[in-house]
């Protein structure tokens, strides 16, 4: 027989961007086989599963006895310790054995001894403890468990909480106490206001909000369907006054400070925001005026910040950031900006690279970004633009923190981008000089992310620096492993393509792109795989020959036939992939995989005569050098690879 | 509508009904409840204790002259300690909000992660702030540990932002406008005392007396901690008064710091002294809390 499951953890609102996490660990609850289905609102994690067998089957075991040669009261006293009859012992070969059966497991005892230990085996980024400080952590108290199969309660204690058949509802909406079964568990949680479903509370968002004209984001609708259990949205106003400041800074006060939409017209911001709450309705507006006067006194202080920000012009304030700390042995920011204001000129930025360089930490000393962080490089521009600076200095600056992720785009102006450019690079070489390398989860000035900056913008700006003149040593190795899982992961090449074309030097990352491209284009062809087998080939018998190259390959040495054969297409290869595109260069090469197979089939390299040898190694020596300049193929894995 | 007073009434009969003691405010500067000798040390160790208080907290820094309707030097915290926290904390936490008026079912509540961190202290909880109708009226943490000592229980804090809260009630734009008591506002009570202080917190405070004066306060809270090991009577040494220079040493530092006075490579530094003073009286008060126990035993 086989039954139903329900597990419902029951807790204090648990931060809802480590509720998909905890979502996925319990999607892989050991069930007796039975696949757990998952779901959660900020107050409940809840596991449920069909076909739980209700217990596990009875097995045999074999227990192997005396030797029959030993005789009957050997046999008894075997049997007498198995606690069985001797006759039921049978013979097998020259030995006793008895089949003793066992008896399977209920499913509700093995659930309540596993259950506990697998709902506080949940990994969390932060726990706490509630009771003792010897008592269990989680992510925040659990108050109330809900743990059924078929009919019955799983029995089980957490934190002297004891699980049943209770659970609670919303707690405005809903009764504190409601007995369930696991048909009845959704529909009542719903009758007293819970919205199970994070699917249906995320609908329920993003329809409401969008019929009240706000601008949807995925990110903050994914906020809000894990900190409601009853989502409502509703849309409030403020005065347009406010629409005198910037829109960036409007945008940042409502949603990352308000948790808001903010709501567009076909001028752009429109006077209004849209809210959402977790309860059903807002009967008597007291919730749109509470939120009203909250976003006002907000707006309020961003205008006093506007004001009292532009008594002070930004050029007036570079030398107040020498004041400010950048790293403790690093020093300023002063420090910092007259590192970068530097290297922008090393890296051949115009004049307005150069001013914007110099301005681009101003505002941090501003009240705005003090207030709201987030702003910092978006203040610095729009403060540049009312306060005259040419457009592409004000540009640059506002765009100087960009990208922030793998995701956000590079700088658009090109003095942007050299500033950018210079900004990361002076922070990763600031911080690799005095040995602040990221290692492991632990990387607190967020290198990998300036790194991968640096990455994304060198590619995608085509810029071309060559990598070993921006960086050395033990950065140059942290840029190659970002700029590796730069093309893997967001380009989407493979990895071994990837090495390939690295282990052939990294000079421009413009270079390494078209390179890449070249080689993934040429990949499917169908000579191109057996030639890097055979590249690997090369490579192998070059180094157990520890071959290294002294003298220039004699033609007089060559045989006639494959091995002439395959020196002249080489040659004629050579000649004619010299500065043409990568692409039409592995083409050719690869066109060389009939002449390189021939060779290997009738020529013995490990030839008798050591001046034969040794030319022989040369040829291929050179073969294989002279074609790593775009991959070096070796690292190409073929399906031969695979099988060995 | 409840004046400021009247809320403030209900806060404390709700919670001394809930078996906390109300406490007076604490008569050394502090600049959060949670610094008052009946939170940081009552945290510690494993006896039950519930308190409540009203904790005027003074931050220089914030000081506006009275001039910004919701910034202000001076704000009144109503602090309740729960050791330990009981199951229904929540509960009794929304009850207190209905005890003042709020219906609930016509609010919007929400509870925000927000952890809490006083570097100064060596203290740190895990927590929420709570949001009504998109205003955070209070801060709820569970204390995790206290003077770098971990601690047996985890009692609930929570920490109601007063001026907030009542400007919410009386539906008032400025803090200033709240009605204190019938015919007083809360302009009529204390912006003499915001503006009169953000002169002294701004500009003229001497610097260099307050450096000396925060010299002297650590010595002199140093010295006292030295003493204890050999001090005879462990249970009448006055912890509570090394304690006390550690208040005086905290509000010193950011007093200097709204004068500008502490570089930011300083800073760090300062903050150090102070919490190692901090984490010096919190291990005694153990100490001596474990030595009084064992002798009750």
């Amino acid at each position: 027989m086989s039954l139903d499951f329900l597990l419902e953890i029951g807790t204090e609102e648990i931060p809802h961007w480590m509720i998909p996490g905890a979502l996925e660990q319990l999607r892989k609850l050991d069930l007796l086989g039975a696949t757990p289905e998952v779901e959660a609102t900020p107050r409940r994690l809840v596991v449920r599963a069909t076909g739980v067998p209700d217990r596990t089957p009875d097995t045999e075991q074999v227990v192997k006895g005396p030797p029959i040669s030993a005789g009957d009261k050997a046999a008894e006293g075997f049997a007498r310790k198995q606690g069985a009859d001797a006759s039921a012992l049978r013979k097998s070969g020259n030995y006793y054995e008895l089949v003793k059966k066992v008896s399977g497991r209920a499913a509700r005892d093995i659930l309540a001894e596993s259950l506990p230990a697998a709902i506080l085996g949940i990994q969390w980024p932060k726990t706490m403890f509630w009771t003792t400080r010897d008592g269990p952590r989680f992510i925040r108290p659990i108050r109330w468990l809900v743990a059924l199969l078929g009919e019955q309660v799983i029995p089980f204690e957490i934190a002297g909480v004891k699980s049943g058949n209770v659970t609670r509802g919303h707690r405005q909406l809903g009764a504190s106490a409601i007995p369930v079964t696991i048909a009845s568990y959704e529909s009542e949680l719903r009758k007293n206001g819970v919205i199970l479903a994070a699917h249906e509370r995320r609908h329920k968002i993003e329809k409401e909000a969008a019929d009240l004209g706000a601008k949807l984001d995925g990110d903050l609708v994914e906020t809000l369907t894990y900190i409601t259990e009853f989502p409502t949205a509703i849309k409030g106003d403020f005065d347009p006054a406010y629409l005198a400041l910037p829109a960036e800074v409007l945008t940042t006060v409502m949603r990352h400070h308000q948790k808001y939409f903010s709501v567009e017209d076909g001028a752009g911001l429109a006077p209004h925001f849209v809210a959402v709450m977790n309860t059903s309705g807002d009967p008597d507006g007291l919730v749109k005026h509470g939120n009203e006067r909250v976003l006002r006194a907000r707006f309020n202080d961003a205008r006093f910040f506007w004001d009292v920000d532009q008594s002070k012009k930004l050029a007036d304030r570079v030398d107040d950031l020498a004041h400010v700390t950048f790293q403790a042995k690093l020093g300023s920011y002063k420090e910092k900006t007259d590192r970068v204001v530097a290297l922008v000129k090393e890296l051949g930025g115009n004049a307005h690279a150069q001013r914007a360089a110099l301005l681009s930490k101003c505002d941090l000393t501003t009240e705005m970004v003090k207030e709201f962080t987030d702003l910092q490089g978006v203040v610095g521009g729009l403060y540049a633009k009312v306060q005259g600076e040419p457009e592409p200095v004000w540009r640059a600056i506002y765009e100087h923190y960009q990208p922030l992720s793998m995701e956000d785009s590079i700088p658009a102006t090109p003095e942007g981008q050299i500033v950018a450019l210079a900004d990361k690079l002076d922070t990763l070489r600031s911080c690799f000089s005095i040995g602040l390398v990221p290692s492991g989860s632990k990387d607190p000035f967020a290198l990998r992310r300036a790194a991968q900056g640096v990455v994304k913008i060198l590619v995608e700006a085509k810029l071309d620096y060559k990598l070993g003149w921006l960086a050395q040593d033990g950065l140059y190795e942290f840029l190659i492993e970002r700029i590796q899982h730069y093309f893997r992961e967001i380009r989407g090449f493979k990895y071994d393509e990837v090495n390939a074309v690295m282990a052939s030097g990294c000079g421009t990352l413009a270079d390494v792109e078209a390179r890449l491209t070249a080689l993934a284009a040429v990949r499917p062809t169908e000579n191109f795989e057996p030639l890097a087998a055979s590249f690997k080939r090369i490579r192998n018998i070059l180094k157990q020959a520890e071959f290294q190259p002294s003298q220039p390959l004699d033609p007089a040495l060559l045989e006639t036939g494959p091995e002439r054969d395959l020196h002249s297409a080489f040659e004629k290869v050579r000649a004619a992939t010299d500065g043409s595109p990568y692409l039409d260069a592995l083409g050719s090469v690869a066109s060389l995989r009939p002449r390189v197979d021939l060779f290997f089939d009738k020529i013995l390299v490990n030839a008798p005569d050591a001046r034969i040898r040794t030319n022989r190694l040369t040829l291929l020596h050179q073969l294989l050098t002279e074609f790593s300049t775009i991959a070096d193929f070796s690292e190409i894995v073929t399906s031969g690879d695979q099988k060995s | 509508m409840d004046t400021y007073q009247d809320t403030v009434f209900k806060l404390k009969r709700y919670w001394a009904d809930r078996g906390a003691i109300i406490q007076e405010p604490y008569d050394v500067e502090v600049g959060a409840g949670t610094m008052c000798p009946e939170t940081f040390l009552r945290v510690l160790g494993p006896k039950p204790y519930r308190v409540a208080y009203v904790q005027p907290s003074r931050r220089p820094a914030d000081g506006r002259y009275g001039e910004n309707p919701n910034r202000l030097y001076k704000h009144q915290q109503l602090q309740v300690i729960l050791k330990p926290t009981p199951d229904d904390v929540i509960e009794q936490y929304l009850g207190s909000l209905k005890a003042i008026g709020i219906d609930l079912s016509k609010h919007d509540i929400k509870f925000e992660e927000d952890n809490w961190e006083s570097p100064t202290l060596g203290a740190w909880g895990i927590g929420w702030q709570v949001m009504l109708d998109g205003l955070e009226i209070t801060q709820f943490t569970y204390f995790q540990q206290c003077g770098g000592i971990d601690l047996d229980l985890a009692p609930a804090e929570l920490t109601y932002g007063l001026e907030r809260l009542c400007a919410f009630l009386q539906n008032v734009e400025s803090v200033f406008d709240i009605e204190w008591a019938p015919g007083f506002k809360y302009r009529d009570v204390r912006l003499t005392d915001e503006v009169q202080f953000s002169v002294y917190n701004f500009e003229t405070a001497n610097v260099e007396r307050l450096w000396r004066l925060l010299a002297e306060h650590e010595a002199e809270c140093k010295d006292l901690l030295k003493q204890y090991e050999k001090y005879p009577e462990k249970g009448r040494f006055p912890v509570l008064a090394a304690y006390d220079q550690v208040l005086k040493c905290s509000h010193l530092f950011n007093l200097l710091d709204a004068r500008g006075a502490i570089s930011v490579t300083e800073r760090v530094g300062v903050i150090k002294r102070v919490r190692d003073l901090a984490v010096g009286v919190a291990k005694l008060w153990a100490d001596q809390q474990s030595e009084s126990e064992g002798a009750a035993a």
